[in-house]
């Protein structure tokens, strides 16, 4: 079944592991992140390939997570390719300096094994962290299991680095359902994929004395628009290039890279639109549904930010009803996917209903059973303007 | 920002460099002497050149030459080596460190007037 155009070797490995392999290949000169359950073991595994001299990596152990991104961003100044990992409070942590790294225009990969958000305190799966991030100008690429991660971590370094691009980027996995879970990864050869990232070329660097740079400047109210406005075109190039360098990367790999993956959706009455591993169970819902002769379909979106209004909204155009599953609260508004998903939608013609749900906070799981019960509602046309939920007790 | 800067002659974004990043020294080129409320006065015949002025300045705004011939100054003394000139007042803030720390008294802040 593998379309795999060069050597590969299987391997079983949590989607943690894939991601520190997918580290290994690129051989970042600097990572630095702090311990935060569910992302350890990415750091834990690569700790180990720097121990054991795999990599040259210089591995910076910080004293928390604001320092790490401190540290990341202050190497990506210096001229580096820098890293790190980590996911829920972590993040939250990070926040202060997650606009300083993109307003510099400072391409760090960083890897977020989603996690729920404190208060209560919760170890498992949700989005809430990344989504609570998405307006602070890095690039956020989901992944719906190990082997996404671990491609995506290549997408991720390219496209962010990319001269018309150069914005920081995150890759998102589950939070244990995919972090810790093991599953076959093809892992392909180490330097095709070294070579396919290459090395990182700085234009400007604070390491370079001979061309001197100012990075991080003031700038009021006579540039600081125009600097933002630039930012926002970067975004664009991003959106056009992630499709320009999934291409190079099929080359390797034998498989598509689109904005989002379509499953059963073309000749679909009905759809619903799930990020990350709950796609993998809805597509054995939509399989069983499709046996029971409904026209079900999913669309699972990979790359959330920039966000493919004008695809996404293609690609659901001829559909009766959508209901959109989200794994995070947007308190007091509309769930993030829902909301860009009703808005992509808004320049149809024709009004197509859409239901929101929320689903799997905490890491509660979802089951295919509910799923179904998700498409056949939608299929009887229940659809309602409250925000409904899978799987809670009321 | 100044009332007399106009915004239309100002760079568009696709003209700047990206990040707000610039090349290194262009605060050469931001005269902040026009913030000054207060003028450093600065009496050469009370100096004694001892640099705590220079080095106190934030701004780096007193300029330092070597001088071979030396320069007159306290108790009509001539200091040769490295000498403090007049304030470089395009960059002086009139923040009165200067006038503070001197030790001999040598700098007075004044009311700055100006003339527009």
């Amino acid at each position: 079944m593998s379309m795999t155009k060069v050597k590969s070797t299987k391997k079983p490995l949590t989607g943690n592991e894939a991601i520190a392999e997918a580290m290994r290949q690129i051989r970042p000169d600097v990572l630095a992140a702090y311990p935060i359950t569910p992302q350890s073991p990415i750091v834990h595994t690569f700790a180990k390939f720097v121990a054991d001299g795999v990599v040259d990596t210089v591995m910076v152990t910080p004293e928390s997570e604001h320092s790490a991104i401190s540290v990341v961003t202050g190497a990506e100044a210096a001229g580096a390719r820098a890293m790190s990992a980590t996911a829920s409070q972590g993040l939250a942590l990070m926040v202060e300096v997650l606009p300083a790294t993109s307003g510099l225009r400072l391409p760090v990969v960083m890897a977020i094994a989603n996690r729920a958000l404190s208060a209560p305190i919760n170890i498992h799966c949700d989005h809430s962290d990344s989504m609570a991030v998405r307006d602070l100008g890095w690039i956020q690429i989901y992944s719906e299991n190990a082997q996404e991660a671990y491609e995506n971590m290549f997408l991720a370094v390219r496209l962010a680095e990319h001269p018309d691009v150069l914005l920081p980027a995150m890759v998102m996995l589950d939070g244990f359902i995919i972090s810790h879970g093991v599953e076959v990864v093809e892992i392909y050869d180490d330097e095709v994929m070294h070579k396919f990232v290459g090395e990182r070329k700085p234009k400007f660097s604070l390491l370079n004395y001979k061309e001197p740079w100012t990075m991080g400047p003031l700038e009021l109210t006579d540039y600081y628009f125009e600097t933002k406005r630039q930012e926002q075109e970067a975004m664009k190039n991003a959106k056009k290039l992630y499709i320009e360098i999934g291409k190079e990367l099929s080359e390797i790999t034998g498989k598509e890279y689109g904005y989002f993956e379509k499953y059963r959706l073309d000749d679909a009455e009905v759809g619903i639109v799930v990020l990350s591993s709950a796609a993998g169970t809805a597509k054995d819902a939509v399989d069983e549904l499709r046996k029971e002769g409904k026209k079900v379909g999913l669309l699972k979106p990979k790359l959330f930010r920039p966000f493919p209004y004008e695809e996404i909204r293609d690609a659901l155009k001829h559909l009766k009803v959508i209901g959109v599953l989200d794994r995070s609260y947007s308190f007091g508004g509309y769930a993030p996917l829902y909301s860009e998903i009703r808005n992509a939608l808004y320049d149809l013609d024709k009004r197509i209903p859409t239901q929101s749900y929320i689903y799997g906070l905490g890491g509660r799981d979802i089951f295919k059973q509910e799923i179904k019960e998700v498409f056949n509602e939608l299929l009887e046309g229940k659809i309602s303007s409250e925000e409904k939920c899978i799987g809670l007790r009321e | 920002m100044s009332e007399k800067v106009k915004w239309s002659e100002l760079k568009g974004w696709k003209e700047i460099p990206i990040g707000g990043n610039l090349p290194a020294k262009t605060s050469l080129e931001y005269k902040t002497g026009s913030w000054r409320t207060f003028r450093p006065e600065f009496d050469p015949s009370l100096c004694t050149h001892c640099m705590i002025c220079v080095h106190y300045c934030p701004d780096s705004a007193i300029p330092v030459i070597i001088s071979e011939e030396g320069v007159k100054g306290f108790r009509d003394r001539v200091y040769k080596g490295p000498v403090r000139l007049e304030t470089n007042f395009d960059y002086c803030k009139g923040c009165g460190i200067c006038a503070e720390e001197c030790p001999t008294k040598a700098i007075k802040m004044v009311r700055e007037t100006w003339e527009d």
